[in-house]
Parts: structure tokens; C-alpha cells; sequence
């Protein structure tokens, strides 16, 4: 495995660690936005192209879009 | 149960799953070799049997067509229990979208952002129909450039507000886009019936490979699967806007 691979994990693993410590939700959407960029980049490493588009839009815009939206819904806007 | 003693179990299964998983991924073959199994044959054969340049491609669309067309379907359930779910309820009205102060204006977004995101969503456009377009030659293909394309019509919110969203998107054209898209592939479907051979068999001539128009069926699939997962896409975030921004309590 080479370092670039590792190197992607490992920030996978930072990212992922940020999303769950996080409690205000939007940041914690924008820290799932920023882990969906960083996972895009480790399938883009492992040489899976169509994943990792797809990892950009999905994981990236549309996932925590619907969040944050459930969120100020559930909770009327109040931050 | 204590807190304390919750966490010892946690920790004792994660523990036990560490191993296993570490046991199981000693076991896995080196990363890139092709292993003599079913998908090495096949990223071996997909060129010869569907002239298609991008090995993905042909599995997701010629080999493996069915499974594409249940995921199409899933979609296409999604976006029709969503919409049905977030509809206006009965103690629930329709308004104008608003910010959270009552009797203020929506700020306009500033004129940075307005421009980023009017530019991003013309170049996504491009990328997204290129993707689509080309799916059976480069990585990409429809469901990619699908999303693609709804993240451009979404960078358009970005740039401005939801009202001129709402007035720039036709929400009536994107149902009925989503509905082409899945009808499309279904059709195709069935007429490989209709032509004596298999369903979803490609059974239009393939050509040579790397042109534009090659791969029999495969490059219709993607416009079809692009249609529908652009649409679908844009109608799902379009749901959870109105819910957040436009449908509030009667009062």
C-alpha cells in the first residue's frame, strides 16, 4: 500500500473523527461535507473513478443539504 | 447499566471486531493484481463483447443491465416517497420563504457568491453532459454525470435565493424529465424482447470501439440513467427546501 493511499486514509479517519466529535450541526454538516471530498479522494486514489464522482455530488452536497435541512425543520430554525 | 460498564462492552466488541477484520483483510489479494475470478474475466472480455472502452460501463449496463434498472427504480420510489411525505400537510400552508426574523427580507447573497456559483453551475453543466455523453468511453457515466448535472442546477440556489430558484427550475419539466429517464430504460428493455434477442440485451450494432457511437444500447442506458438521476436528484433537495423554507405551521 503507498503512502498516498495511507496518507487518504488517514485523513478519511480525521475527517470521520471530526463529524462524530462535532455538536453544533452546522458544522457538523460541514465537517460531513468535508469528509465526503476526502473519501472522494481515497476512491479517486484506489483508482475508482466513477465512485469517487459520484462521492463528490452525493457525499458532498446532497448529504449534508438533507441534514441541516431535517435539522432547521425539526428544531424551527433555531440554532 | 453503568455508563462505565457500557463502555467496557463497547470497547470488548470493538476489540473483537478489530481482529476480525484485520484477520480478513490479511487474507484479501494485493492491491491491483486480477485475481482469476468472474470480474477479471470480465474486465478481460468487455471490450470484445460490448466495444465498450470503459470496462465499468459495460458491466453496469450490458452485463449487469438488470441490476441498473432496479436501481433506477429505487430512485425513482425515493423521490416518490419523499415528495409524498413532505408535501403540505393539513395544518401545514405554503408560504412565502422567509428568515427566521419575522417582517425582514431575505439578505441578497453577496455578489462574490453570486458569481462563483453562476460560473460553477455553467461549467458543471458541461462536465455533467460530457459525463453522461461519453459514459461507455471514459469513467464517468450516467448516474455520475446525472448528479453532476443536478449540482449544477443546485449551485444555482447557491448563487441566489430559493424564489429564484423556484422561478428558474421548472419542478413540472424535472418530474416529467425523471419519468422519461426511467421510462427510457425500461423501453429499451423491453424492445430487446420486442427484436427476438434477450431483455436489456444490446442488441443495436456496436460498432468500433472509442467512437462516439458505439456500444450498441450502452450509451442510450446512460441517457436515460443520466435523465432520470439529474432530475431525481434536483426534485429530492427541491423537496427538502420547500419543507425547510416555504411550508410552515397554519396559524
Amino acid at each position: 500500500m503507498n503512502v498516498l493511499i495511507a496518507i487518504a486514509l488517514l485523513l478519511v479517519a480525521a475527517a470521520g473523527l471530526a463529524v462524530v466529535r462535532e455538536r453544533d450541526p452546522l458544522r457538523m454538516a460541514i465537517a460531513v461535507s468535508v469528509q465526503g471530498v476526502v473519501l472522494a479522494l481515497l476512491f479517486l486514489l484506489l483508482q475508482a473513478p466513477e465512485v469517487a464522482f459520484a462521492q463528490v455530488v452525493v457525499g458532498t452536497i446532497v448529504i449534508p443539504l438533507m441534514t441541516l435541512f431535517a435539522f432547521v425543520k425539526i428544531h424551527g430554525g433555531a440554532r | 447499566m453503568t455508563e462505565r460498564a457500557r463502555r467496557t462492552v463497547l470497547t470488548a466488541g470493538l476489540l473483537g471486531l478489530l481482529a476480525l477484520l484485520g484477520w480478513a483483510l490479511a487474507d484479501l489479494p494485493p492491491f491491483g493484481t486480477s485475481p482469476p475470478t468472474l470480474g477479471g474475466l470480465l474486465a478481460g472480455r468487455s471490450l470484445e463483447d460490448t466495444h465498450a472502452t470503459n470496462a465499468v460501463a459495460s458491466i453496469v449496463f450490458d452485463y449487469r443491465a438488470a441490476d441498473t434498472l432496479g436501481e433506477e427504480f429505487i430512485l425513482f420510489a425515493a423521490v416518490a416517497g419523499i415528495a409524498l411525505l413532505l408535501r403540505a400537510q393539513r395544518d401545514e400552508v405554503e408560504a412565502t420563504s422567509e428568515d427566521a426574523a419575522p417582517g425582514r427580507d431575505v439578505p441578497p447573497t453577496s455578489d462574490a457568491v453570486h458569481l462563483a456559483g453562476v460560473v460553477f453551475s455553467g461549467g458543471a453543466v458541461l462536465l455533467g453532459g460530457y459525463t453522461i455523453v461519453h459514459g461507455h468511453l471514459t469513467p464517468g457515466g450516467g448516474f455520475q454525470g446525472g448528479v453532476v448535472l443536478a449540482g449544477a442546477l443546485l449551485m444555482l440556489y447557491v448563487a441566489d435565493d430559493y424564489d429564484t430558484f423556484q422561478r428558474i427550475t421548472s419542478m413540472r419539466l424535472l418530474e416529467r424529465e425523471e419519468a422519461v429517464g426511467a421510462g427510457l430504460f425500461a423501453l429499451v428493455g423491453l424492445a430487446g424482447i420486442v427484436g427476438g434477442t434477450g431483455f436489456l440485451a444490446n442488441f443495436l450494432p456496436l460498432g468500433t470501439p472509442g467512437r462516439l457511437v458505439s456500444a450498441g444500447t450502452v450509451p442510450l442506458l446512460n441517457l436515460a440513467v443520466g435523465l432520470a438521476v439529474a432530475a431525481g436528484s434536483v426534485l429530492i433537495v427541491d423537496e427538502f427546501l420547500e419543507q425547510a423554507l416555504r411550508i410552515r405551521q397554519r396559524s
